[in-house]
């Protein structure tokens, strides 16, 4: 049985949904959904990817690449957010996280 | 001249209430007497005018027209008029003097005299009244003065509530008084005294559907009119706002309460005879309600503390005489007594001020005595008085004091009269005449007689704590009042003694017709005045008798033996609380009027206003609002993963519908 591009989609919608699952049902620590933000940004490059092999064009390929990087730059950006938040408020729990309110 | 007589105190009241400030108090007093006194020697001389035989009728302007209906400011001066004319600016200019004396310690005494001014001006606005509107007008400018002037004093809050009061009740009179004046302008098409007088006669018979009974036009007219002159007249039922009226500065007591508006009642009806000669049962009710006032106001009279309150009884109390003279026929009785009456009553009222002067403000008599020998004059002045007003004469003859020709009088005529209800105007009278003499002799005897605090074991100890008890008054000597304020009290008494001797021929006796000529009308089978004369001795005799009676209870009581009137009193327990709390009338009001009144009142603000208009109104939309507003605030959590979850929601049911054909091409 070879590995077919159902196969990555589907392995790539798995793992969307478990940064979803991420995001909503987690309830203790904002790092988790930067975690599961990555999740996601990785399913949206598996989808690339395969997508990329399955018609020969490497566009995504090449497109995956820089997700990857500004991926990184955006967890380095997040963690500094947090970092600079615990020192205002003195938590990063998810549950004190709700000045949205207003 | 009738011009001058009516406006000189509406002069007056403008140069006091405008220029007041500039021209100080002195200045103030120095105009209004002044013109006053004109005003008052004017209206003398208008008597011995009228009284010759020369009417007047002084049309002034117009006051407005709608399409039947004209009302003019006129002046209508025949006798009646003139009589009232006399009594109104002599008590008026007198008690202005007296005023001079008796405010001279107080610091808005251009506000005072110009109130007396322009009640003295509302006065002769209604007394000269041509029409029923203007005489409306000038009968809602004596209740304008007189709740500015009860309550004068505005700082103490007893007298403002006393001023309400007095308002209050005179707006039920008035009520009545102002739907009578419709029915009048209903049933004759006119206002003008002329115009109705002539269309009396053939009002009998007519009836008129109200309230769902058929009545008979001129009864019901006059009934309503009546109430108005019972409201204005303190008469019972309608009588609370007297007593409490004394509120007020002393000298008004004595020309408002005591010798002029009270009066206007009586004023009224004499004016309207022709109207209340139509109706013999609506002169029976006058005759019933003032029989009932004359006997009722004598009783409170008769265990009262306060000098003032005993004198405002014995007005009530003489005010249901007039009322009983009015209500046999015996119009020109009431305007008798009216007259005679304004001089000994003001003279008692102001002779009470003397004492409250000399006493430092002290109005319990129970904390007076002995002051016979320390303000002389002020006795024998109150002396006359209480003579004149117990009717002290020579029985069977017209020798006496004023008191005793106008009294006895009106007691004989209504032993007289057949008509429904004077048999009991008769009784109520006669037997008022001992009350009478009772508690007058009680006044002068706690007042002059004896030693300085002999009552004042009767005094509640409570009485005692707040004010007079530690400046001790009793110390104090009583000092006699100047002489402006005795001069006003030798010219009343010198009216209290030969007003009635000596009008007494013009007013009820022979010269009867002569005098009043058209201004009273007296039915064709009223011949009161001549039945009068011919009444029994007993009758004649049964007054002086009673107040004989009175004075030697009232001596044995107050001289003889101090101890008999607590003893009484404890024996009687019920008896005397039942008198001292004024046959619980206020209390009934209370009860019957006021507090439903504040229960309406409460449900209308708390039910209907509160909760209804408010509560489905302003309040209940902003209400809702919040609900609203508080609900989506509860969508807004602040939890970065509910927006998340929201916005995965959103995205998945818009990729749905994308997929599952939402979109047409």
């Amino acid at each position: 049985m070879g590995i077919g591009l159902a196969n990555y989609l589907t392995l790539a919608a798995i793992v969307f949904t478990i940064g979803i699952a991420g995001i909503i049902l987690n309830h203790k620590n904002i790092i988790i959904i930067l975690m599961s933000v990555e999740l996601i940004l990785l399913a949206v490059n598996i989808n690339l990817i395969a997508f990329s092999t399955y018609s020969g064009d490497l566009t995504g390929q090449a497109f995956a690449l820089f997700i990857l990087t500004v991926a990184a730059a955006e967890a380095a950006i997040g963690l500094a957010i947090l970092v600079a938040y615990y020192r205002n408020r003195g938590s990063i729990a998810v549950e004190d996280i709700n000045s949205l309110k207003g | 001249m009738y011009q001058l007589i009516v406006f000189l105190p509406l002069l007056g009241f403008l140069i006091a209430g405008i220029f007041g400030p500039w021209i100080g108090a002195r200045g103030a007093e120095y105009v209004t007497c002044g013109l006053l006194g004109i005003c008052c020697v004017l209206s003398w001389i208008a008597f011995v005018m009228v009284a010759g035989g020369s009417d007047a009728h002084i049309a002034i302007g117009n006051w407005f027209t709608s399409g039947k209906l004209a009302v003019p400011w006129a002046l209508r001066i025949d006798t009646l008029t003139a009589v009232m004319l006399v009594v109104v600016t002599t008590v008026s200019f007198v008690v202005h003097v007296y005023s001079i004396g008796y405010m001279s310690d107080d610091p808005s005494r251009p506000r005072f005299f110009a109130y007396l001014s322009l009640f003295t001006f509302a006065m002769l606005m209604l007394v000269t009244a041509d029409n029923l509107v203007q005489m409306f007008f000038g009968w809602e400018g004596v209740g304008l003065m007189s709740y500015l002037l009860i309550g004068f004093w505005y700082d103490r809050p007893t007298a403002n509530a006393a001023a309400i009061k007095a308002f209050v009740v005179n707006r039920v009179g008035d009520f009545g008084f102002s739907l009578g004046i419709f029915l009048t302008y209903y049933l004759t098409g006119s206002v003008t005294f002329d115009q109705v007088f002539a269309a009396a006669p053939g009002l009998a018979g007519k009836t008129v559907h109200f309230i769902g009974f058929n009545w008979d036009a001129v009864t019901l007219a006059c009934l309503l009119l009546f109430m108005g002159a019972m409201g204005k007249s303190a008469q019972f039922l309608l009588h609370t706002w007297l007593p409490d009226a004394m509120e007020g500065p002393t000298p008004v007591s004595a020309l408002i309460h005591a010798a002029t508006m009270v009066t206007a009642g009586v004023f009224m009806v004499a004016r309207l005879s022709p109207l209340f000669e139509m109706s013999p049962t609506a002169l029976s009710v006058v005759t019933i309600v003032g029989g009932t006032t004359a006997f009722f106001a004598a009783t409170v009279g008769l265990v009262q503390n306060d000098i003032k309150k005993v004198i405002a009884y014995s007005t009530c109390s003489q005010l249901g005489y007039m009322f009983v003279a009015l209500g046999v026929g015996g119009y020109s009785l009431g305007i008798f007594h009216l007259f005679t009456h304004a001089f000994f009553k003001a003279l008692l009222f102001l002779g009470a001020g003397s004492v409250i002067t000399a006493m430092h403000h002290e109005q319990d008599m129970r904390v007076m005595g002995g002051l016979r020998e320390e303000i002389p004059f002020t006795f024998w002045m109150m002396m006359i008085g209480t003579l004149s007003l117990t009717g002290v004469g020579i029985p069977l003859t017209s020798l006496g004091f004023a008191g005793f020709v106008s009294k006895d009088a009106i007691i004989e005529a209504a032993f007289a009269s057949h008509r429904y209800g004077a048999l009991y105007g008769f009784l109520c009278t006669d037997i008022a005449a001992a009350l009478t003499a009772f508690y007058s002799w009680r006044l002068m005897f706690m007042t002059f007689f004896g030693q300085r605090g002999d009552w004042a074991t009767s005094l509640p100890s409570a009485h005692d704590a707040p004010g007079h008890g530690d400046h001790g008054h009793g110390d104090h000597h009583a000092h006699e009042s100047p002489l402006v304020m005795l001069a006003p009290l030798g010219v009343l008494a010198a009216g209290a003694t030969f007003a009635g001797m000596a009008f007494r021929y013009l007013f009820v006796g022979g010269g009867y017709e002569s005098f009043w000529r058209h201004s009273l009308f007296l039915g064709p089978d009223n011949h009161l005045l001549e039945e009068m004369e011919h009444v029994s001795a007993w009758v004649s005799l049964s007054p002086s008798l009673f107040m004989l009676g009175g004075f030697l209870v009232a001596y044995y009581m107050y001289v003889v033996d101090r101890t008999a009137p607590q003893r009484l009193a404890s024996d009687f327990p019920a008896l005397y609380r039942f008198l001292l709390n004024k046959w619980y009338f206020d209390e009934l009001y209370d009860f019957l009027f006021v507090r439903p009144a504040f229960a309406i009142g409460r449900l209308f603000w708390k039910g209907g206003d509160g909760a209804i208009i408010d509560g489905l109104g302003p309040d209940g939309v902003s209400a809702r609002v919040l609900d609203v507003a508080r609900n989506s605030v509860r969508l807004q959590t602040g939890y970065v993963y509910h927006y998340a979850f929201a916005m995965l929601l959103g995205a998945a049911a818009l990729t749905t519908w994308y997929l599952f054909g939402g979109v047409t091409r």
